[in-house]
């Protein structure tokens, strides 16, 4: 170091603290100047601040519509108002309030409750204490303005679902935003919005939700607007077009009615879901406005899980359908020739065991097409033992079981595919050859949804191209899944599969005259070795009814899957809806205009009168696609428009 | 000959006022914001301080002498980021302040308030009489008005303005003649209407605003107006913290940041204020003891530069908030949010810490 600093430690200790006084004096007189503001003038300062308030009042953008692949609104919203609490007074508030919840028809205590639960958010800012304002409410709080200055308004636009739970499970509901959602949304959503929650709802959310604006409006100190300042309009929502068919979605909800499963029609050449019912259901308008908890909890815990979707999260054995898998895994694996042979007595022995043929005592003499056919068992014990389970693993993963298929709705479960992999992997425990003879018949661990099986079955009848199942109209689905399969053994599964409907077999008895229908039937036994614990506390274990069905027999443009739970024989409950379903398909091809879309049987080739006029003059076959904004759910009977929040309650109005 | 510092050295009580006033801040941002899109941002200051405290303790660890004795080209370095911030920088609310530094923009005004602490402790250090002459009086000016001018250019007034204080108050301790004080007091009021004549549109406004602020309340006299109205409202005991409307509603302009006096002001009442002004004034005053007890000049003008610097802050800042001077966009320090002037002062309180530990070396 330079010598540069030596010899100044001469500090000029009197200037330093000349600096010091200047720094005490000068913040002192601030204080003074704070003192002055905030003490003496206190008061008028109060005053200018009150007259200052601005509220900012949400204009609430409305989620976009959803219609049918013709552009039949399914879904939409109406105006509907909310009660909002000014709760700049408190002691204002205290006072008021038993006249408040009095007027409103509300508790008290709930209200109060509400207040309490919105004190950390800043007081000038309303809240809502009744999220559906009755007629009766809105001339209470109209006819009190001047007495009661601390309820508002707020318009917003509640969702409406078809009633009845028409297509509840797809369209899902909507929902305040939950606070795990704000936090992963990255500042788009806020505190009160209202997102989708579940099915399509919620896997759109983003087309759907608009962009809420505001108004900026200076109000009083009572809550009084006395001026607007600036507006910022809401961006409504985009409605979004779906693939269903709103004619064959009312047919499939109809003849599902009162039963408990899943009906799944899809175009298999697209993955255009045609039309999706799930029941038992609920209704969606019940979440529309605010569900009380008694309301969820009674929908959680009903032991017909009505919440649930069965047409993606039903995971049930598929019963005889797995058949098809069977035999497009002994085709085209090879290890079993076409012309393998089996006699069938009604029963048969693996392992020291005997397996009985489910459906009938003795089938005789069976080849493959008649094992289809007929549905015998015994024969496929035989195949599955000559397969083996890794095999039959690999086959039906790779034709589609056991995995997504990826429709657009939160919430598709995979299914299980068992193999000895898995069961070493999940119970440490060898594969016995036993479970393979049970798997080869569609029982055992194996599991499916509808979804898949419709999609599954329909990739098969066009020679393995499985299509993305979807529900949105312009969605780019993800490229096919190709497994191609032998022309030979399409034509052989097919062939059997019209048989099953066509020629005796066993669901003869839903044979539609003048239309290729193919099919399979499935009865699976709710009591698995897995299932008998679960199963063992309900009551009434019969069995679960599946058919799948497709029409036309080679290229078919829909394939229908349908499970209906404890439905006993898949020929019986099962059949007939898919049946229905085809033929509402046809009808409406053929030009029946959609309310005489019924599930009667019509004599072949009737055509409707009217309808061939229409379609020989080229216009449209089927209802015109209605303005937005209107509901349109004219077929439902049910199809109630207005909330049944909105009941008038007896109005407590005094003088 | 030299004994190593300890822990024990370090000034243990400038540290727990400094926190205290952070805390403060960190409660006043959170309140300011918790409620707008801004949501959050105490986390973000909280990292500033971090950095902040990182940075001062590795300053204080580098010998002042040291520091002093690179002060010319230190003073280079500066003005040339200043021309570079001009010719290249980037533009926000239409001035061109901000570099690009480890991907953060940074401000550069801010080091520049640390070059010319440094590079004046080491011109005032060289003069060594305790009388100031005229012509060093003269050079102190032009090593000032170079970097204030640059910043000038920016714009940026509010900065500008910060440099001058150093200037003076180290002139005041070199032992400036009272003569020559007199004179530079009547020049500079003599500037005032040629200064005048420099100043943008907007900062004229703000002048005259500032002296009838309810000529136009929604106009320019709307800042300082909405500010008043806030410090008033808030009585005593205040409207409590995130209940303040002047500030919840965005009436107090930028609350979370130059005026976020304000908005304590509104929220905690004169108890706040009181408080937080005690703060301050137990910071400054712990400055200059550190100056008096510094072991040379070097080192007493180094702490008096950085206590001139912060005590125009404050005392600017709080002014503006009870209009008692224009708008003039000064932070607070320790207490404003942002980036940039957060690191200063943690990086100019490492100096101070740097003269403490070194006052019974050698």
């Amino acid at each position: 170091m330079s010598n540069l600093f030596q010899n100044d430690s001469r500090l000029p200790q009197m200037r330093l603290a000349v600096i010091s006084y200047l720094i005490v004096g000068l913040i002192g007189l601030l204080l003074l100047g704070f003192w002055k503001l905030q003490i003496v003038h206190s008061d008028q300062y109060a005053q200018l601040a009150e007259r200052n308030r601005i509220r900012t009042i949400p204009i609430i953008a409305p989620r976009g519509s959803m219609v049918d692949r013709d552009g039949r609104v399914i879904v939409d919203n109406y105006p509907s108002f909310s009660v909002l609490l000014l709760r700049d007074d408190a002691e204002q508030l205290a006072r008021l309030l038993p006249q408040i919840a009095d007027g409103l028809g509300l508790a008290v205590d709930d209200v109060q409750q509400q207040i309490e639960a919105a004190k950390f958010l800043p007081h000038f800012q309303p809240i809502v204490i009744k999220p559906e304002a009755s007629p009766a409410d809105i001339a209470f709080i109209e006819s009190h303005r001047a007495d009661i200055p601390v309820l508002e308004m707020l318009m917003v636009h509640r969702r409406r679902y078809p009633r009845g739970g028409f297509m509840a499970h797809a369209s899902g509901y909507v929902g305040e935003v939950s606070t795990d959602q704000i936090q992963a949304s990255n500042g788009r959503y806020r505190p009160g919005d209202i997102v989708g929650k579940t099915g399509l709802e919620n896997q759109y959310n983003e087309q759907l939700m608009g962009t809420d604006g505001m108004r900026r409006v200076i109000v009083n100190s009572v809550g009084r607007e006395v001026g607007r300042l600036d507006q910022t309009d809401a961006i409504p929502g985009k409605p979004i077009k779906l693939t269903i068919d709103y004619d064959l979605q009312l047919i499939a909800e109809q003849r599902l009615a009162g039963k408990k499963g899943a009906v799944v029609a899809l175009d298999p050449r697209t993955g255009e879901v045609l039309a999706m019912a799930s029941q038992p259901s609920y209704d969606p308008n019940d979440f529309a406005v605010r569900i009380s908890k008694d309301e969820w909890r009674q929908l959680n815990e009903d032991p017909e899980h009505p919440l649930l979707d069965r047409a993606i999260q039903a995971q049930l054995a598929p019963g005889s359908i797995f058949k098809i898998f069977m035999t497009a895994a002994m085709l085209e694996s090879k290890a079993i020739p076409a012309t393998f042979k089996v006699f069938c007595p009604g029963y048969a022995e693996f392992y020291g065991r005997i397996f009985h043929d489910a459906e009938k005592p003795a089938h005789g003499e069976m080849d493959l097409h008649n094992a289809i056919v007929h549905s015998c068992d015994v024969y496929f014990y035989n195949v599955g033992k000559l397969l083996g389970i890794d095999r039959i693993s690999y086959y039906a993963t790779r034709l589609g079981l056991g995995r997504k298929t990826g429709i657009d709705l939160p919430g598709e479960d995979i299914g299980l595919v068992p193999s000895e992999a898995w069961k070493e992997r999940v119970f440490h425990q060898k594969w016995y050859p036993g479970e393979t003879i049970s798997v080869s018949i569609g029982q055992g661990a194996t599991v499916v949804t509808p979804m898949q099986i419709a999609y599954t079955i329909g990739g098969i009848a066009l020679g393995g191209a499985f299509h993305q199942p979807h529900l949105l109209k312009d969605l780019t689905p993800s490229p096919e899944i190709d497994f191609p399969i032998s022309e030979s053994t399409t034509e052989t599964l097919t062939q059997a599969m019209y048989g099953v409907v066509n020629e005796g077999g066993t669901a003869g008895a839903s044979k539609l005259p003048g239309i290729e229908l193919c099919g399979k039937t499935g009865t699976a036994q709710v009591i698995s070795l897995q299932g008998r614990q679960r199963a063992g506390k309900q009551a009434g274990l019969k069995n679960n009814a599946w058919f799948v069905g497709f029409a036309p027999r080679r290229n078919p443009e829909i394939v229908v899957a349908v499970l209906v739970q404890g439905g006993g024989y898949g020929a019986e409950s099962a059949a007939p809806i898919v049946r229905d379903v085809v033929k509402a398909y046809y009808d409406k091809k053929q030009g029946v205009p959609p309310d005489e879309l019924t599930t009667q049987a019509r004599p072949p080739g009737s055509v409707v009168p009217g309808a061939a006029a229409r379609a020989a003059g080229g216009g449209a076959l089927i209802a015109k696609p209605q303005p937005a904004g209107k509901s349109v759910v004219k077929p439902l009977p049910t199809a109630a428009i207005i909330p049944a929040t909105s009941e008038a309650r007896k109005p407590n109005l005094q003088p | 000959m030299r004994r190593g510092t300890s822990a024990a050295d370090y000034d243990w009580w400038l540290f727990a006022i400094t926190f205290a006033i952070c805390g403060v801040g960190l409660l006043e941002i959170w309140s300011a914001t918790h409620s707008s899109h801004l949501a959050g941002m105490q986390w973000k200051q909280l990292g500033w301080i971090a950095l902040g405290v990182l940075g001062m303790v590795l300053l204080s660890r580098l010998d002042y002498h040291a520091v002093l004795d690179k002060a010319p080209a230190l003073y280079l370095l500066g003005l040339i980021a200043l021309v570079t911030v001009l010719a290249v920088g980037h533009s926000r609310f239409g001035a061109k302040r901000w570099l690009p530094v480890l991907g953060q923009f940074l401000q550069v005004s801010e080091l520049a308030k640390l070059i010319i602490i440094v590079a004046l402790a080491r011109f005032y250090t060289d003069v060594r009489t305790s009388e100031l002459s005229l012509l060093d009086l003269c050079k102190a000016g032009v090593l000032t008005a170079v970097p204030v001018g640059l910043i000038l250019l920016q714009p940026d007034l509010g900065t500008a303005l910060v440099l001058v204080p150093v200037a003076l108050v180290g002139a005041y301790l070199a032992g400036i003649h009272w003569k020559h004080a007199a004179v530079l007091v009547l020049a500079g009021a003599m500037m005032l209407p040629v200064g005048w004549h420099f100043l943008k549109p907007y900062q004229k406004e703000r002048v005259t605003t500032f002296l009838r602020p309810e000529d136009d309340p929604k106009g320019s006299g709307y800042q300082i107006l909405q500010s008043k109205i806030a410090v008033g409202s808030g009585g005593f005991w205040g409207k409590g913290l995130g209940h303040g409307s002047q500030n919840q509603l965005g009436f107090v302009p930028v609350r979370y940041s130059d005026f976020i006096m304000a908005a304590l002001a509104e929220e905690t009442g004169f108890a706040g204020v009181f408080l937080a002004l005690v703060l301050y004034a137990a910071l400054l005053l712990r400055l200059i003891q550190n100056a008096q007890r510094a072991k040379d000049r070097a080192g007493m003008f180094l702490v008096m530069g950085v206590a001139a610097i912060l005590g125009f802050h404050v005392v600017v800042n709080v002014a503006m908030v009870i209009g008692f001077m224009p708008v003039t966009g000064i932070p607070l320090p320790l207490m404003s949010y942002g980036g940039s002037a957060t690191l200063f002062v943690f990086l100019a309180l490492g100096l101070v810490m740097n003269v403490r530990l070194r006052r019974f070396v050698n």
